[in-house]
């Protein structure tokens, strides 16, 4: 069963692997957004670093919503979903494993990447720290409860403004125990009552939103 | 007591369900009416002033009934919609999308009737505390249902997929609430708790009520009216459509 989990992350990282661009368009996105913000309200360090926390998770957020789009749409086009949903595995450990695969090409090197972004921000280094976890544990549930949206609208119309719409109030809980956590140790209150709410998050989206990102490709797909 | 059994799945076909649907609109618009003017009666002339407040809380007799309806109408849609995908039932599928824009529209007016209630009170339209937040959150969560049904043009498939999003939105709706009232907090505690302390004169708790059960009889009759809508677009190859009395006219 897991042998099939692990064939598929295999399988989608090869894929990411030949087709760089895709995987570079997210990250550059990222870093674009997070660089703008500076432009956009002055190089003050003092505003920057009180922004900080809120700019970077609103932008992985961001970076995270954009690459959604493409986390089924080319196996429902050349319809190798179909033979996913016809397999004996269960659609459950499959979904996972496409998630899986996607939060490490689009999710994980945005969060490898932000502590040099944090750098710019003049975060110091237990802030960058604290930054680079919650980043870790909030990417993976942003990618799990963002499946359930690229389902619903897979193969639809304006598909990409639509899975703002769905996607973006569902990860709310996540911005703000996030951004919460980077805050916390900016201002020396501790942030690990913030990560462990993350962590919880983290544990009901991987037992959770995969049932319901089954049950939605099931749909699409009919 | 009679040993026949109940037919529960009875009023669940469109075809018996529509005429029941146009008998009890007009029943439930009338009490709608009737139960809003008494309410907006009562509330303008009737309950006193305010000791701290002044006239300007007048306006919690409409916001306070569409902020508990626009909660109460998204578990209903929820409530239909985890009965249309365990029983397969299209009627179920109908309701939640009936209900779908007064929901939208209570959430709407909470928020604006809020705005209105904020400036005097507290000195600004809109303030980021925890129940406008979640409010705020619970009409992205509406807007995201309407705008996904709208976008797809299958109707068996608008229906399921939007009840995969409602049942997502109801697990989500207590860990929103919950993460947002932690970010931040100031509104007023609950004026009405299920506990049974109410902190308000009995006036002003009756008039709610009477407030609350008219936006109920609204939204009843305005969904019924609305699904007839979608049963007489849905069905319009069926057999019994077409010889209904309205249709041959």
């Amino acid at each position: 069963m897991f042998e099939a989990m692990t064939v598929l992350i295999r399988r989608d990282l090869l894929l990411a692997l030949r087709r760089r661009s895709d995987v570079l368009t997210t990250l550059f996105f990222f870093v674009i957004v997070v660089s703008l913000f500076p432009l956009g309200i002055g190089p003050e360090l003092d505003t920057l670093r009180l922004i900080a926390p809120g700019v970077f998770w609103v932008a992985a957020l961001l970076a995270s919503m954009l690459a959604l789009e493409k986390l089924f749409a080319g196996d429902f086009e050349d319809g190798t979903l179909e033979q996913m949903l016809l397999a004996p595995e269960p659609v459950f450990v499959l979904v996972l494993g496409k998630v899986l695969a996607h939060w490490l090409i689009t999710g994980l090197p945005l969060v490898l990447l932000s502590p040099l972004l944090g750098l710019q921000y003049d975060l110091p280094g237990e802030t960058l720290r604290v930054m680079v976890l919650s980043l870790l544990l909030g990417t993976p549930a942003l990618s799990l409860i963002g499946a359930i949206g690229a389902a619903l609208t897979l193969g639809l119309r304006g598909g990409g403004v639509l899975i703002s719409l769905l996607v973006l109030p569902l990860y709310i809980p996540v911005l703000i125990f996030g951004a919460g956590a980077v805050e916390a140790n900016a201002s020396g209150l501790g942030a690990a009552g913030h990560l462990y709410m993350l962590g919880a998050i983290l544990l009901l989206a991987l037992v959770a939103a995969p049932l319901a990102t089954a049950a939605a490709l099931r749909i699409s797909a009919e | 007591m009679s040993s026949r059994l109940v037919n529960w799945f009875h009023f669940s076909s469109p075809a018996t369900f529509y005429p029941l649907a146009g008998r009890l609109v007009p029943i439930f618009a009338v009490i709608a009416v009737i139960l809003i003017a008494v309410g907006l009666y009562l509330s303008f002339f009737v309950a006193p002033t305010d000791y701290k407040q002044g006239e300007g809380y007048r306006i919690i007799f409409v916001h306070v009934p569409a902020a508990w309806m626009s909660m109460f109408i998204y578990l209903v849609m929820a409530f239909w919609a985890a009965l249309g995908l365990i029983f397969n039932t299209r009627l179920s599928m109908m309701m939640a999308q009936a209900l779908a824009p007064t929901g939208a529209l209570f959430t709407f007016l909470a928020l604006w009737t809020g705005a209105f209630w904020g400036k005097p009170m507290w000195g600004a339209w809109w303030v980021w505390d925890a129940r406008l937040t979640s409010e705020l959150i619970l009409f992205f969560l509406y807007m995201g249902y309407i705008a996904l049904q709208g976008a797809i043009d299958d109707t068996r498939r608008a229906d399921r997929a939007g009840a995969i999003l409602l049942l997502v939105g109801v697990v989500n709706i207590p860990i929103i609430y919950f993460s947002v009232k932690w970010w931040n907090t100031l509104h007023q505690g609950a004026s009405v708790s299920l506990r049974g302390d109410v902190s308000m004169a009995t006036t002003m708790l009756v008039t709610m009520l009477i407030m609350a059960l008219g936006f109920w009889a609204y939204s009843i009759a305005v969904a019924l009216k609305r699904v007839r809508c979608i049963i007489l677009e849905r069905e319009r190859d069926a057999g019994w459509v077409g010889k209904l009395p309205e249709i041959r006219a």
